[in-house]
């Protein structure tokens, strides 16, 4: 009996513990739960690294703000900032009109191209034409999501929580190609599974209704302050070499994009 | 120890049928219920479904494959769930072992974490064994589904399994060693007294644990399957609603729920024997 | 290429550690939510069968609900609003808004979900108990309290026990679901090392054996409990 109820009093100590333990309030920086190279993904050590990791870090320390890494999963990342989960999103989300009816942005601080890739030898081109009866596999409630939808209306859509998903499906011959951001692409077909099997097959059509001006911090409406700051920050870090410094080790042209 | 929950507690009743109208609405349950009207009258008004029409259609293919997927896998899965149960209480050893771990696996493991096994575990596999693409199967194994109706099915068929394991054990000796004495084969002994015995015996689980296969079915939308769950899944990362898609979510499966356990009421009334 | 033990090391770069490490949190959750909802499942229970008519009729959609409606949806809902109307409440009584912890918000989660099946589990248990035994307690003019405390639950728990190491296993494998709305437990950790090294079927197996341990070690453990629990009472 006493053991009963001296394990329901530990229970209910960790759990206050776990409630009040997160209330020392550094700026919380969300990225995806789910790895996404080389933006961010956890090694094996359980820390999380990668070009936007590192970006996000020097953006905070530019301006002086505590900020804390914290993993959420995509598919309620922005819930998880509306109801104060979260702080920050820095998860390579792209400023598109949808989401800026939700949620505010700072600056852009990348921008790449939207490529596909597909089998190698395939012969497939990234037009509708080319797609139509193909099966695409692209990350839900991407701005590729709703690309693939709006200019591939006769190709099925196959959607992942994560785009590592959707590549593994690609190596195994389950989708026909995938549409993402070319530098997650370029990544992929450098891995060993990429190479083997697959290669890019171009570029899509631009479409800046749908694609967007580029990935910035996602923030709460109305935190003007916080915004300033960011804007700041990624202007300061662009100015003083920082931003190159990071991206040399990841990537061998200008990720900021015209 | 079995794991699978006894049938009341896993499956909620309705009113039965004995309670008369009468009894059933006492006052403050009119109060309560006009209350409850009053609640979803104020989330009709005030939250947002201006989405539902563009949806419906999808909302209504999620609906249909949620349903067939639990139609299919449950009966395929009850299929494989007599041989297993039946091999831990008769068979041999060498079939009553491998019965016996194979349920202690399924119901020891999360279901999650065997779909992903399934689908992600062999996909990884594929590119390795080339023959694989080449062969007739291949159009099915490149789609999702049959990982999702595999993964569902070997699930129900694992704690069905240990059900009917209780099942035919608890037929009664006296009945099994007369219908023995009748001069019965083996295989007579089985179609007339122990599966019949058993199956009314098991009848009543029967509702609990399709209602739990009812509520697993959402996890096959994590391997691209769209079913219920991945259509809402995609209206709320569409419009970044978050509350009223779930909510109507929970709703349909709240009316599926009701209308599985008043289908087994039915069944159950016709294969029962009248009470005496 | 490293090889299979190689990917499962403790120290990196394998990942054995981050698997450990997930499959701590995956028991703090489970611990603290069954807990949790063991006290919601006894509030449950004595409002069931001693409360007024709404009580019982509020508890009733309660436990129905809960029972109908996926886990994997409840979690989802939970998870989102719990937060929301934590904060909701707080600013009701005046306090300001607090950060809810992912761990935090976890075990709320599966304390809402497994309160309901405790509720039916420790109603059935108490109702087992034979009215001559608290009929006594209240001739001797125990206080409820005292009553609770000293006939009702010792008497009901070797009745409630089955029922709650059911519902013990089941917290064990729900707290996977948590993987979907990104808490850091065994699953995820486990398909994030898979998607990372791409060694899939390695580490899925290896979380599969760590949660097979969980459920065997915690039924040997149970099974022991049920004896001690059920000395002196009539075979049978």
């Amino acid at each position: 009996m006493k053991t009963l109820i001296s394990t329901l009093g530990l229970a209910v100590g960790m759990t206050i513990a776990a409630l009040g333990g997160a209330n020392a309030d550094p700026l919380r920086v969300a990225v995806a739960a789910e790895p996404y190279p080389p933006f961010a993904s956890p090694d094996a050590s359980g820390n999380w690294t990668g070009w936007e990791v590192d970006l996000a870090k020097a953006v905070c320390k530019a301006e002086k703000l505590d900020c804390v890494i914290t993993p959420v999963a995509w598919d309620g990342i922005i819930p998880a900032l509306t109801s104060n989960k979260i702080d920050v999103i820095a998860a390579s989300m792209s400023i598109t009109p949808e989401r800026e009816k939700t949620i505010d942005f700072s600056d852009k601080y990348y921008n790449t191209p939207t490529a596909i890739v597909a089998a190698k030898g395939s012969g497939y081109k990234p037009t509708p034409e080319g797609m139509s009866g193909k099966i695409i596999g692209v990350q839900v409630s991407t701005i590729h999501e709703d690309y693939v939808r709006k200019h591939f209306p006769d190709a099925e859509v196959r959607t992942y929580q994560t785009q590592d998903e959707a590549n593994q499906d690609l190596v195994a011959g389950r989708i026909d190609a995938t549409q993402a951001d070319k530098i997650a692409l370029d990544a992929f077909l450098e891995s060993a599974d990429g190479s083997a099997c697959c290669e890019s097959i171009g570029e899509v059509a631009p479409d800046v209704e749908v694609l967007g001006p580029g990935v910035g911090f996602g923030l709460r409406k109305g935190e003007d302050d916080l915004k300033a700051k960011l804007n700041a920050g990624i202007k300061a870090i662009r100015e003083d070499g920082t931003y190159e410094a990071i991206s040399k080790p990841y990537f061998n042209f200008d990720i900021y994009g015209g | 120890m079995s794991d699978a929950l006894p049938e009341e507690i896993a499956a909620p009743h309705l009113p039965s049928a004995s309670t008369t109208r009468s009894e059933f609405l006492k006052p403050h349950r009119i109060v309560l219920a006009l209350i409850g009207v009053g609640l979803i009258v104020a989330a009709a008004m005030t939250l947002r479904w201006d989405w539902l029409p563009k949806y419906g259609d999808l909302i209504l293919a999620g609906l249909w494959m949620t349903v067939l997927l639990l139609v299919v896998t449950s009966i395929l899965g009850f299929l494989i769930a007599v041989p297993v149960g039946l091999a831990q209480v008769t068979g041999p050893r060498i079939f009553a072992w491998p019965a016996a771990t194979f349920c202690t696996i399924i119901r020891g493991t999360p279901l999650l974490l065997q779909i992903w096994l399934l689908y992600y575990g062999l996909g990884s596999l594929f590119p390795f064994i080339p023959e694989i693409r080449q062969s007739f199967l291949w159009p099915y194994l490149r789609q999702a589904w049959p990982y999702g109706v595999l993964a569902l099915t070997l699930s129900y068929a694992g704690y069905e399994g240990e059900v009917m394991r209780g099942a035919f054990a608890g037929v009664p000796k006296g009945e099994i060693e007369a219908a023995r004495a009748f001069g019965m084969g083996r295989f007579t002994l089985l179609r007339r007294i122990w599966l019949p015995r058993a199956f009314q015996r098991v009848l009543p689980t029967l509702v609990g644990e399709t209602v739990l296969q009812l509520k697993s079915t959402p996890l096959v939308a994590t391997i691209t399957i769209s079913e219920l769950y991945a259509v809402f899944a995609r209206v709320r990362q569409d419009t970044y609603i978050v509350y009223e898609p779930l909510l109507l979510l929970a709703l349909m499966y709240l009316v599926l729920t009701a209308i599985l356990v008043y289908l087994f009421r039915l069944l159950e009334n016709r294969l029962t024997p009248k009470s005496r | 290429m490293p090889s299979g033990l190689d990917l499962l090391a403790l120290s990196p770069p394998g990942w054995g550690g981050v698997l450990l490490a997930g499959f701590w949190n995956s028991i703090q959750v489970a611990v603290g939510g069954f807990g949790f909802g063991l006290l919601i499942g006894m509030a449950g229970a004595c409002g069931k069968l001693y409360g007024g008519p709404v009580t019982k009729d509020l508890l009733a959609v309660y436990t129905t609900l809960v029972r109908a409606v996926p886990e994997l949806v409840l979690i989802v809902l939970l998870y989102f609003a719990g937060a929301d109307l934590l904060n909701l409440a707080l600013s009701v009584v005046g306090l300001g808004p607090v950060n809810v912890s992912a761990l935090g918000a976890g075990i709320f989660v599966i304390a809402v979900v497994q309160g309901a099946y405790a509720t039916e589990v420790l109603r059935g248990a108490i109702q087992a108990i034979p009215t001559g035994q608290i009929e006594a307690a209240r001739a001797y003019g125990m206080e409820p309290f005292l009553m609770f405390r000293r006939i009702i639950l010792p008497a009901m728990l070797p009745h409630a026990l089955p029922g709650l190491s059911n519902l013990w296993l089941i917290t064990t494998k729900d707290t996977a679901l948590l993987a979907v709305v990104g808490f850091a437990e065994l699953t995820l950790v486990t398909r994030q090392a898979a998607g990372a090294t791409k060694h899939y079927f390695i580490f899925f197996c290896a979380a599969g054996v760590l949660y097979l341990a969980l459920t065997l070690t915690s039924n040997l453990l149970l099974r022991r409990f049920e004896l001690r629990l059920r000395r002196g009472m009539p075979a049978g």
